[in-house]
């Protein structure tokens, strides 16, 4: 995860604390979808971010994930995302995902 | 039926400079930061001349393979020469550095860019054998008459009061670039650096333009630049006209241009103009020229380093197009079937691909498997990969797909059918703008003549975010279509 992203939660944590919090992601690839998984739960693998040995613990979904598909108005969701709909295996993210997620998922 | 202005043909060149890699805008910065020691770890990962002919994506590049050979040749590509590679192609030539070494001098009108005499006795003679540009003078360019070459003792103090930068060839300072003020960034060295490099290959890829023609250059009415570099000085930066000086330069003496900038859809924007323009007939004929991007040279080269590869963002990359009325031959650019992204569809990929594919194609009741072959940003994903940007053709073709299979059009499950027949695989190198899709009209325009392809779609995208003025992307795409009209 880029390490302005990585400050961003920070703050976004800092100022409304990690129990109200829920990180959304759109990423692409299914490794950059498991590292920003791990980045916002155990902390940047790669060390070298704001996120690097800290530990938030925040529950993290894909969009793409059914769950998270009903919170989104269905016309809406079919112009933005129809077509990555396409491309995504939304059951193969719950399980990925379900993972960091552990007991909050 | 309706004409349409066509493309008649297309040149495609690259220039090989392994040792202006360091003058890459990422390199530079890094190179700095790291108080050269960075320099020391690019120095030998550089690729010699022999390795980046041989390199198969700038085979394809230069038109002496088909996109197709990358589908079938195993990676890393850059571990697999290609055996009797050639330095010129069917779409022009990879040129030498110590030739472009040459080549930028004569661009040079004001002085800037010194060479030691040494070098140009040698490398001089061999720019006056090439086909191309034995004619222009003898190393004398549009210029005027140049002075001798430099002594290294000159050029040492040049660089060593910070007034120039090291221009190094097997492993020596055979040159230097200077600037031109001391106190407005814009006519720095380093920039002037990469103005140059855009003006003399835009030059060189004109040359095999008209050369293949076999056109005179007071043939050309007019020229659009599509590069990227912001000429100017502090009062006007950006002000440009690359596209006036890459017109004198090779003698279109009869031309007159202007520049045409949108990011990396300036090429697109660029032929759709130009045709525009001919349609009107406000001009007989127009060329598109894009120079290569010194900025971008060596870009990913921290992802390359650290799995161990050679640097492959070593090539400077230009290219040329003729756009003309019908000749009763070439390719229609279908002016009545543009994509366009308006500003109301504001960033959403979704929405990009709608706006630039389905949108034109609906209008004449077309559906994307009307399409024979689609043109995306053509990236090598060898050079992208290994940084992290992932596979950018692949991913775009994927999208592509998916919206057809959306539609209704083709079965979610042939989205990767889809992809393998309508798409290809990335064979240009980084260059910006230069990549954005029309790398493959060179190979289009024969494929359409000969009926092996049917229609074609240029798509390029631009992301306007960076130059932090508006939040929106951009994009633009364009159909070539073969000559029997298709229902």
């Amino acid at each position: 995860m880029d390490l302005e992203n990585q400050g961003t939660i920070k703050q976004l944590v800092d100022e409304h604390g990690a129990a109200d919090l829920v990180v959304v992601l759109g990423a692409g690839e299914l490794e950059a979808i498991k590292i920003a998984a791990e980045t916002v739960t155990s902390g940047d693998p790669a060390y070298a971010g704001p996120l690097a040995g800290v530990s938030l613990g925040l529950p993290v979904f894909h969009i793409l994930e059914a769950a998270l598909k009903d919170e989104v108005p269905s016309a809406l969701y079919e112009e933005k995302l129809g077509m990555y709909a396409m491309l995504y295996d939304s059951a193969e993210l719950s399980t990925t995902l379900g993972g960091f997620r552990g007991g909050a998922g | 039926m309706r004409t349409f202005p066509v493309i008649r043909e297309a040149a495609l060149v690259l220039a090989h400079m392994p040792n202006l890699v360091r003058y890459g805008s990422k390199p530079f910065r890094e190179v700095q930061q790291s108080n050269g020691e960075l320099l020391a770890r690019l120095r030998p990962r550089l690729r010699d001349y022999a390795a980046a002919l041989a390199y198969l994506p700038n085979q394809v590049f230069l038109g002496n393979a088909a996109p197709e050979a990358l589908k079938e040749a195993d990676r890393p590509w850059y571990a697999k020469p290609v055996p009797e590679a050639r330095r010129f192609g069917a779409f022009g030539e990879i040129m030498p550095e110590e030739e472009f070494y040459c080549l930028l001098r004569r661009a040079d009108q004001f002085d800037l860019l010194w060479l030691r005499e040494e070098f140009l006795r040698q490398a001089e003679p061999q720019l006056r054998e090439h086909p191309l540009l034995a004619a222009a003078g003898a190393g004398e360019g549009a210029g005027g008459t140049k002075p001798k070459g430099r002594d290294l003792a000159a050029i040492l103090a040049q660089i060593e009061r910070g007034a120039a930068m090291p221009l190094e060839h097997g492993g020596e300072v055979v040159g230097c670039i200077r600037r031109a003020h001391e106190i407005d960034p814009s006519l720095w060295c380093e920039v002037l650096l990469e103005n140059l490099a855009t003006k003399a290959s835009g030059a060189l890829a004109l040359r095999h333009l008209l050369q293949r023609l076999e056109v005179e250059p007071g043939a050309v009415s007019y020229l659009l630049s599509c590069s990227e570099e912001a000429v100017g000085d502090r009062y006007n930066r950006g002000g440009g006209n690359l596209a006036k000086a890459i017109a004198e330069e090779v003698g279109c003496v009869n031309a007159s241009g202007s520049d045409v900038k949108a990011f990396c859809a300036g090429p697109v924007y660029a032929l759709v103009h130009a045709a525009a323009l001919v349609q009107a007939g406000v001009f007989e004929n127009v060329v598109v020229v894009g120079g290569g991007s010194l900025a971008k040279l060596g870009m990913k080269c921290m992802g390359h380093l650290e799995k161990e590869m050679p640097i492959l963002e070593d090539c400077l990359a230009a290219m040329a197009f003729w756009v003309g009325p019908d000749d009763g031959r070439s390719p229609r650019l279908r002016l009545d079937a543009v994509g366009k992204h308006n500003v109301s569809y504001g960033a959403s990929p979704q929405g990009m691909l709608e706006a630039l594919v389905v949108e034109p194609l609906r209008r004449h009741g077309l559906g994307l498997c009307d399409v024979d072959r689609y043109a995306v940003e053509l990236h090598n994903p060898e050079i992208t990969e290994p940084a992290g940007s992932g596979n950018v053709p692949r991913a775009n073709y994927r999208m592509l797909a998916a919206i057809a299979a959306m539609r209704g059009e083709i079965e979610r499950g042939d989205i990767d059918a889809f992809v393998a027949r309508r798409g290809m695989v990335g064979f240009a190198p980084t260059q910006g703008h230069v990549p954005a899709a029309v790398p493959y009209v060179a190979h289009a325009l024969p494929a359409l003549r000969e009926g092996r392809l049917r229609r074609a779609m240029f798509i390029a995208k631009g992301s306007l975010f960076l130059g932090r003025m508006t939040q929106l992307a951009d994009g633009m795409s364009f159909i070539l279509e073969a000559r029997e009209e298709v229902a």
